[in-house]
């Protein structure tokens, strides 16, 4: 694979005081479909603007193909962006809005009609070619923008929170749309949004920005089963992480977690984890599992149930702490009924609570055949 | 709306007695225009109906110069400070530069300045560069105005950053950006504030007044002090169908623009 887009200690200040971001290194691969998610302030939208030439670069290196572009004006990086609030022209027609950019580039008469056609049927917009922005529905609106971007055949495409002013159904639709449509045009696309169901949906990968930072770039689902830090773990996946903190007791070989939860933890974990003196574990929803024979079992008082059919959410106290588990199914649960449940230190990520690092993974993050002992020691 | 029969009959009566106040003046003017001299000085009800008054004015008074120059020089001024108004106000929103809002706000606080204030020094500038009896002399100093440049500028600014954004992406230059985007956009301002120009030049007393000696570029508010103060007083009649002809235009412009204003503001709702 290629190296489309280049950021070396890429940093923006403004007025030379608030760090927005920081030191921030990145390779986004060719026809790869890489989002930045993080939370509203994170600077995510920065650097996406930053990329387009919006925003000047304080500090570090920007490429794209391999040519320096940190003072490269917007039409000449050869991209398209959509941006959230779609920017289309309310006084042109649709067709005027997707051919503007067209017109601006001389691109011949015949060409424009070419592309024009072929976007809108791909789209599905040629009936509405002749209506103005404010005769669309949100979708529709959110679909010309769409146009806009792929008409203009330019191998990079940007996306601003596009899909944040669409209802929930719309919105599913439109990722496996945007999706095809980058897929079909090799497109490399950099997708910001703040909505990690998004971001595990449709990235090939994922980047992590918190305050400026980057928390972690990875695949989807490494970063589900192997959160960096706690930050990533609560971030990614819905519900979040179940978080406690750890009291460790080595005497009887347990865990006390947010003071309530003894976990038994065996000799090779606690020696492992003997030089971190704070620790935080985290467990995701799915590995709370209805009671079996012969595992671990806890007893949690119940605090909520919610019930979607396919599957039961239950929320339990733990401490100060709110952990929900996941199971798949109808169950009859009532609020305030003490219910036990499988908790197992194998299902455990244990990071440092000083460092919010990760130290120890848990098993789902592991590969066939790998030992539990071999996972990776940070 | 419903609103009870009882107060829907005082709000009419108010209403009613408010638009004869406001319009009782004017529409004496327009019957005195028709009457003759004899039933005017006589305080009666018109008798007959005549248009003799008109027929004076046009004969006796270069009225049809007036009216040229008066279109000539509120027109000229209406498409310098549009275009002037407009520029600057897209300076003002779209480009960044330092000490743009220090120099907004100065801007802004020319408008503190009575016209009658720089009469004297526009005066001697328009008389160095011998544009007395001119059309530039008496259009130029009106280009520049602090408050169409005010009023564009907040409408511009409700147009979108994202559309400049776009439209730098797709390599669009400041000047396209402002014709093809800007300008339709805020169409319904630049109406107001066409209209609002047109009208402050066609009622403007002062300046016609001083930079001007003959009829050849006098404006009609001037022909028309000039009649009244040329007929013995007895001519009612020709002063008030004299004043009739020079509010026709503004009472047109009006009824038109104010239907094409009202379209506009339903046409600018986008979300």
């Amino acid at each position: 694979m290629t190296e489309k887009i280049t950021m070396n200690n890429i940093v923006k200040r403004y007025d030379k005081e608030v760090t927005v971001l920081d030191d921030i290194d990145l390779t986004i691969n060719e026809g790869e479909f890489f989002v930045m998610v993080g939370p509203s302030g994170s600077g995510k939208s920065t650097l996406l603007r930053m990329i387009a030439g919006l925003e000047d670069i304080t500090d570090g290196v920007m490429k794209i193909d391999d040519n320096v572009i940190n003072h490269l004006p917007p039409k000449k990086r050869n991209l398209s962006m959509v941006f959230q609030s779609y920017a289309l022209y309310p006084h042109m027609t649709v067709r005027d809005n997707i051919l503007f950019g067209l017109k601006a580039r001389k691109v011949n008469k015949e060409e424009q009609q070419k592309r024009l056609h072929e976007t809108a049927e791909m789209i599905g917009l040629s009936d509405y070619l002749d209506r103005k922005p404010r005769q669309l529905s949100g979708g529709q609106r959110q679909r010309v923008a769409l146009a806009r971007a792929i008409v203009s055949q330019a191998p990079i495409c940007l996306m601003d929170e596009p899909l944040s002013n669409l209802d929930a159904k719309l919105r599913a639709n439109m990722r496996i749309e945007i999706r095809r449509l980058q897929r079909q045009f090799g497109l490399t696309m950099v997708y910001v949004t703040h909505d990690q169901v998004e971001a595990m949906t449709m990235g090939d990968r994922i980047m992590v920005l918190d305050s400026g930072k980057i928390q972690q770039v990875g695949r989807p689902i490494d970063l589900y089963n192997e959160p960096a830090n706690l930050f990533v773990a609560s971030f990614i996946g819905s519900p979040k992480m179940n978080i406690g903190t750890v009291q460790k007791d080595i005497g009887s070989k347990k865990f006390i977690i947010e003071g309530e939860l003894a976990v038994d933890v065996p000799d090779r974990v606690i020696e492992s984890l003997k030089d971190i003196p704070n620790i935080t574990v985290g467990i995701r929803a799915e590995h709370i599992t209805p009671p079996e024979e012969g595992k671990e079992i806890h007893t949690l008082e119940v605090m909520n149930v919610e019930n979607l059919g396919n599957e039961t959410s239950i929320a339990f106290d733990v401490g100060k702490e709110i952990w929900t588990a996941k199971w798949p199914g109808q169950w009859d649960i009532k609020v305030g009924e003490a219910l036990p449940v499988n908790i197992s230190h194998e299902d455990f990520a244990y990071f440092d609570s000083d460092t919010t690092q990760l130290i120890r993974s848990s098993r789902s993050a592991l590969k066939e055949g790998d030992e539990i002992d071999a996972v990776q020691q940070k | 709306m419903s609103i009870p029969l009882p107060q829907k009959i005082i709000l009419y009566v108010l209403l009613i007695v408010t638009s004869l106040m406001v319009f009782l003046p004017t529409a004496l003017a327009f019957i005195m225009s028709f009457m003759t001299n004899q039933d005017i000085l006589a305080g009666n009800l018109p008798q007959s109906f005549t248009l003799d008054n008109y027929k004076y004015v046009f004969e006796n008074f270069p009225m049809l110069q007036y009216l040229i120059n008066s279109f000539v020089v509120s027109i000229v001024i209406m498409i310098g400070q549009l275009l002037l108004s407009s520029l600057a106000a897209y300076a003002f929103v779209f480009l960044e530069f330092k000490g743009r809002d220090i120099i907004f706000y100065i801007f802004i606080a020319t408008m503190m300045i009575p016209f009658e204030a720089s009469v004297i020094p526009n005066f001697q500038t328009i008389r160095d560069l011998g544009w007395l009896d001119t059309y530039q002399g008496l259009t130029f100093p009106f280009f520049a105005m602090a408050f169409g440049t005010f009023l564009l500028r907040q409408n511009f600014k409700m147009i979108p950053k994202e559309l400049r954004e776009a439209s730098l992406i797709e390599g669009i230059g400041d000047f396209k950006f402002y014709l093809t985007v800007v300008l339709p956009v805020a169409k319904t301002s630049l109406i107001t504030l066409g209209v609002y120009g047109f009208l402050t030049s066609w009622n403007m007393y002062l300046w016609p007044l001083l930079a001007t000696t003959n009829d050849k570029v006098r404006t009609v508010q001037i022909g028309l002090k000039q009649m009244s103060s040329q007929e013995q007083l007895n001519q009612w009649g020709v002063l008030m169908a004299g004043s009739v002809i020079v509010v026709i235009p503004t009472l047109l412009l009006l009824f038109f623009g104010q239907k094409h204003l009202q379209k506009g503001l339903t046409d600018g709702a986008v979300k």
